[in-house]
């Protein structure tokens, strides 16, 4: 991948300078944009609530005061429950991994079955599959509500692990079975003639070539999964909920002082892991993101 | 989010891309295990979409309120909505954020796109800055955004402070202004996203066009004006269905932001949908709302998906 001008002789003469200058400045300008609320969420954060009202929006602490981390951690109230975002952290925890593992299992599978061993109707099998990734959840909020309860799973971390893998299935085939479409079916028949089986040739051939995708849908259901508030909001009950909610919960409480850095230090700790799988692995997400919108 | 294929071929008998058989029980059990793989999948899309679906359709037609009932009605539900002002105030909110939505996040994820194709140094850094709020829930940025534009701590305070106390921007607090912040956050997280599609599509143009068109004479904007952005028509159609089927799906931002309100002056569908069936007891009433949304949601998709299979042209 190489810059569209670099065809292009590079510009010369003072008038070219300029412009460069103006270039790297509107970039600057944007760059600062888009940093500015994070930078003021994790400035905010360490800050005493003293110095919030005191000193200026844009200031930088005056000393790096962890009160607010640790208070929104284990100890400021979420309702009636003061035992900080913690437990809710570790709720989106055990919602989250076994989530990820089972829509991506799933979806692999799939992309393998609906490529590389393609039945009558596979097509429309696909097609219907992928509708669901455009699916607005509101359609199926209640009915949802009603089936967990009648499987005892209302209100629980277990029935939100069903709804994540089922609403999940449509991106993880698409993902796969746009991969596994590009290696080629001569792999597939060689392993046949050898006499390897649908499995064999999954696990032997298939896994090991797909390292790749599996590290996008991972990292897609990841920040999908931790990031959702609407079905933690619908379908999880009191302890049970996931970490934005709580997140959501403790900001709007209105009862007391509005502790400003404790909301947003508990922010940034909801959004903590999103982002530091983002800056580790950017390429991935941003695969992930264009995957299915520009053949790459 | 596309149905291409790069590899397709069209199924030839029954056999499609199937390896050679050999006879046997074995060999049958192989030939049915890829439909015995999808089968658990395909009946839990079946009924967790398209059977739940048909359960909203039912509940609509039905005069249900707190529990649903399931004797039908005939359509009272989708009249009695569209009597409700706060439903009209949801879709002229909606039509407002998302053509500001749409339109803007396009503008500068264009534009982003088109400077950072300029051999920049740092592209990649500046690329990852960008991008990061899409990594982000919402609830998280509208915790940030929601203080930043509180009239008494945020901007307005801050610009007071540097000597200008008439300054005045208190959009997130007045009826007729609230749903702009929506369009503020919801831009500033989207438009990174924008950028790396049209990024990515910029990197896949044919070079020697461009080259021509300079050697002819051209200056760059018209380059790109003229001849780039032209050649990747397909993208802003992608970057339209998504952006759209994104804002009607909106519900974490306005919940973490404006909470819907002053009043319920920054609601969308998707906060009616909730607040009719989760709080005010009218399943019917929500139900018939959702379908509204899931109507409009299908109305963008279906052409696209159809333009999409029926061209099968590459981006």
């Amino acid at each position: 991948m190489s810059s569209l001008t670099s065809a292009l002789p590079p510009a010369q003469g003072t008038g070219a300078r300029l412009a460069r200058w103006g270039l790297y400045l509107i970039l600057a300008l944007f760059a600062a944009y888009y940093l500015l609320p994070l930078l003021l969420m994790i400035a905010t954060s360490f800050k005493s609530p003293e110095e919030i009202r005191t000193g200026s929006l844009l200031s930088l602490p005056r000393e790096l005061s962890l009160d607010a981390w640790s208070y929104a951690w284990n100890r400021a109230c979420i309702g009636a429950d003061c035992r900080g975002m913690a437990p809710y952290f570790l709720n989106s925890v055990a919602i989250v991994v076994p989530s990820v593992v089972l829509s991506t299992l799933f979806g692999a599978l799939n992309g393998y079955a609906l490529t590389k061993w393609r039945f009558r109707g596979a097509n429309i099998v696909f097609a219907m599959i992928l509708f669901g990734s455009f699916l607005p959840s509101q359609v199926i909020l209640l009915p949802m509500a009603r089936t967990l309860g009648v499987l005892g799973l209302a209100g629980s971390t277990g029935g939100l692990v069903l709804v994540h893998v089922v609403y999940g299935l449509a991106f993880t085939t698409l993902f796969f079975r746009n991969y596994y479409v590009s290696i080629p079916d001569d792999l597939v028949k060689a392993a046949t003639i050898d006499g390897a089986g649908f499995f064999q040739i999954f696990t032997k051939i298939m896994l090991p070539l797909s390292l790749p995708i599996l590290v996008v849908t991972i990292i897609w259901q990841f920040t999908q999964i931790w990031n959702d508030f609407l079905f933690g909001a619908s379908f999880a009950a009191g302890g049970a909920q996931p970490v934005t909610v709580a997140l959501n919960n403790l900001v709007n409480t209105t009862t007391g002082v509005k502790q400003y850095n404790v909301d947003m230090a508990a922010a940034m700790i909801a959004g903590l892991p999103t982002l530091v799988v983002y800056v580790l692995a950017g390429k991935y997400f941003i695969r992930g993101l264009t995957a299915g919108s520009v053949k790459g | 989010m596309t149905l291409q294929n790069p590899t397709y071929r069209p199924p030839a008998g029954t056999a499609d891309a199937a390896p050679p058989r050999p006879a046997g029980l074995r060999a049958l059990a192989q030939r049915h295990l890829s439909k015995l793989v999808v089968a658990p999948s395909f009946a839990a899309i079946l009924l967790f979409v398209y059977g739940f679906i048909a359960w909203t359709v039912y509940i609509s037609f039905t005069n249900s309120k707190m529990l649903p009932s399931y004797e039908l009605v005939g359509p009272d539900a989708f009249s009695k909505l569209w009597r409700i002002s706060r439903w009209y105030v949801a879709i002229e909110n909606l039509l407002i954020f998302g053509g500001l939505f749409i339109g803007i996040s396009l503008a500068i994820g264009i534009l982003l796109a088109v400077l950072l194709d300029q051999r920049i140094r740092g592209e990649g850094v500046l690329r990852t800055i960008y991008l990061y709020p899409m990594a982000l829930s919402f609830i998280v940025t509208g915790t940030a955004w929601k203080w930043i534009l509180n009239p008494t701590i945020g901007i307005q305070e801050f610009v007071r402070s540097l000597g200008f106390p008439a300054f005045t921007f208190d959009w997130i607090v007045q009826q007729d202004t609230a749903v702009y912040t929506l369009v503020i956050a919801a831009v500033w997280q989207s438009s990174g996203f924008v950028m790396a599609l049209f990024l990515a599509a910029l990197r896949g143009v044919d070079q020697e066009i461009i080259k021509a068109a300079y050697l002819d004479g051209a200056s760059l904007p018209r380059i790109y004006w003229g001849i780039v952005l032209p050649s990747i028509r397909p993208v802003f159609m992608s970057a339209f269905v998504i952006l759209a089927h994104l804002a009607v799906k909106s519900y974490d931002l306005v919940v973490a932001l404006t909470g819907g309100g002053p009043g319920y002056a920054s609601d969308l569908p998707a906060t009616f949908m909730y607040e009719m069936t989760f709080r005010r007891n009218q399943i019917a009433i929500g139900s018939a709302s959702a379908l509204m949304m899931l109507a409009t949601v299908v109305a963008i998709i279906v052409p696209y998906l159809y333009s999409e299979l029926k061209g099968g042209k590459r981006v």
